[in-house]
């Protein structure tokens, strides 16, 4: 098996081991093969639900109702621009067509060089410090186009993460 | 007055304990089940999440003779639009919520409880954990704590993108391993909830606030605040004033002390239009109508609003109600978990109507259709998540009507607004 390998076994029956039923270490389990890989890959949540002894559309059909899975290899950094309410009164729109123009790519795309992906999400939780947006598990709040322009020059360079 | 949750100095457990932490939990385990409930039922402590549901009442639903395992869960899926509060507060006291977790385990006879915690706090998430080892490593939490032979087991879950989660019952689908999609009610979760135990669900800041209940007694607690909206509540305000962030003010305290006082007012050359004061699915109110307001569950209920998650929105002048709109139903389309017709296919329909007025290519007869459409929404499905759609959809046009006329007429937005869409 190349995703639930003998590793992720040994760590997979410790997360098991905090739920008196096993099956609801469904979403940690799948949140654990993604750190590894970046994604959910199809054969991933099939080696999955052998794994918990579920039937794979079980595993499908969660994967697929949770944003936060990726079904597709992601790109080193994934930019997540926040759009609702809050972040849109603050310039949300702007920062999304800057990175849009910047980056050569629209949302849900990512760059050649397979360093950004981008994505606009809905509220990230962070609205008193509106525009947000997250880099991987990172939120970098207040953003103006120059603090935006410098972030990407940065994470051009490898400087992450950058809050250490 | 002094705050009862986000104090400084209290991030780590040394600084919590030092303040005089765990205390309340000591002298919980020391009481009955029963005294605590009373206590916290004396206090008035309402549900902090949105729904403002008496927690003691809650609380005592737990069928006292039921066999097998009682759960308490903490929902720490902080996701309604506007709402940041509760990232605040597990940052700055994440031990008063793991005390108050404690202490209503042992009302409700849980041995374990679950904190669910959206998956985007990933840093908060870590200090969850942190903070759980440190109260576990002093015996506050685990077996036998305080060696009293209670046990209380707590374990960080942490979610993966669903704003629908934040609904009781689908995050309970969600701990579970499932799709989030709300179950029925009945059975209600207190007597059929987590894994089909009796279970008690709470906001973070409901729970966070039980040590202080305990520890001062309810008649203290229930002496803060505003009638029968009693203590303190967090309040995170967001849009174009001078400081954005989290107060904590007692329950009545008005929309004008909130914003001029602890916000510093409005931003330069802003002017008020509208307050959305509980969170992004609470009907708007005009400028005129927040502004003597007395943020507490009653009185924004007779002001046609709600509470909420305590999430003020602040809009000026400058933005377009269309376009707000607009958002907000997107967002709502976006995370119908797809179970009701009403729901699934009315936030959709919404979405497409407001595209098209927000485009210009719209008739006066969407504006009626957006209304009508948001009636038969209202109360038709498994959980409010179509009337947390439909309230702001229906007040935008009730109040804002002349801007969505204007939209309907081929003028986009009011005279004043910086973009031209």
């Amino acid at each position: 098996m190349a995703f639930v390998t003998e590793e992720f076994r040994v760590k997979a029956e410790k997360i098991c081991a905090k739920y008196p039923k096993r099956d609801a270490a469904l979403i940690p389990l799948l949140q654990e093969l993604q750190k590894e890989s970046g994604y959910v890959a199809e054969e991933a949540m099939d080696e999955l639900a052998r794994f918990l002894d579920l039937p794979y559309s079980r595993v499908k059909a969660v994967v697929t109702f949770y944003t936060m899975f990726n079904r597709e290899p992601a790109g080193k950094y994934h930019l997540q621009v926040c759009r609702n309410i809050s972040c849109h009164m603050a310039g949300a729109p702007g920062l999304l067509a800057r990175l849009r123009s910047k980056l050569g790519i629209t949302e849900g795309e990512t760059t050649r060089d397979g360093l950004f992906t981008l994505s606009a999400v809905e509220c990230l939780g962070a609205c008193g410090a509106a525009p947000v947006m997250q880099v991987n598990d990172e939120y970098f709040e207040k953003l103006d186009e120059s603090k935006l322009d410098a972030l990407l020059e940065d994470l051009k360079h490898g400087k992450y993460p950058l809050k250490g | 007055m002094e705050n009862i949750l986000l104090r400084d100095k209290v991030a780590e457990l040394e600084g919590y304990f030092a303040a005089g932490g765990y205390r309340a939990l000591k002298k919980a385990l020391a009481m009955t089940p029963a005294a605590v409930i009373d206590e916290v039922k004396k206090s008035g402590l309402r549900g902090r999440g949105g729904a403002g549901f008496p927690a003691g009442l809650k609380w005592s639903f737990i069928p006292g003779d039921a066999p097998g395992p009682r759960y308490l869960v903490c929902n720490a899926d902080e996701g309604e639009p506007g709402t940041f509060k509760d990232r605040e507060l597990i940052l700055k006291n994440p031990h008063a919520l793991l005390e108050g977790m404690a202490i209503a385990g042992h009302a409700i006879g849980a041995a374990s409880g679950y904190i669910y915690i959206r998956g985007e706090f990933a840093a908060e998430a870590v200090k969850l954990e942190k903070a759980i080892a440190a109260a576990r490593a002093k015996g506050f939490l685990g077996r036998n704590i305080l060696g009293t032979g209670t046990d209380f087991e707590l374990h960080v879950h942490r979610g993966a993108g669903a704003y629908i989660c934040g609904e009781e019952t689908a995050l309970l689908e969600s701990l579970e391993g499932f799709k989030g999609q709300p179950r029925l009610k009945p059975p209600f979760p207190a007597v059929k909830g987590l894994f089909a135990s009796p279970t008690v669900i709470n906001n973070v800041e409901t729970l966070a606030a039980v040590p202080a209940i305990i520890e001062r007694g309810g008649d203290w607690y229930a002496a803060i605040g505003n009638g029968k909206s009693t203590g303190t509540k967090l309040f995170c305000v967001s849009g174009p004033v001078n400081k954005p962030g989290v107060y904590e003010l007692p329950l009545g305290v008005t929309f004008k002390e909130l914003l001029e006082k602890s916000c510093g007012g409005l931003q330069e050359g802003k002017r008020l239009k509208a307050v959305i004061p509980g969170g992004s699915s609470t009907p708007v109110l005009t400028a005129e109508e927040a502004w003597l307001v007395k943020l507490d569950y009653e009185s924004l209920a007779a002001a046609g609003s709600m509470l909420g998650s305590g999430a003020v929105i602040v809009i000026d002048h400058g933005q377009c109600m269309v376009k707000l709109l607009q958002v907000l139903a997107r967002f709502y389309h976006h995370e119908s978990c797809g179970q009701c017709t009403p729901c699934r296919e009315g936030c959709g329909w919404l979405e497409k109507l407001l595209n098209r007025l927000e485009s210009g290519r719209g008739t006066k007869k969407d504006i009626d259709t957006i209304v009508s459409v948001a009636e038969n929404m209202m109360g038709r499905t498994i959980c409010p998540l179509a009337d947390a759609m439909a309230m702001p959809a229906i007040s935008f046009v009730k109040k804002f009507r002349s801007e969505f006329e204007a939209h309907a007429a081929g003028r986009c937005c009011p005279p004043d607004a910086p973009v031209k869409h």
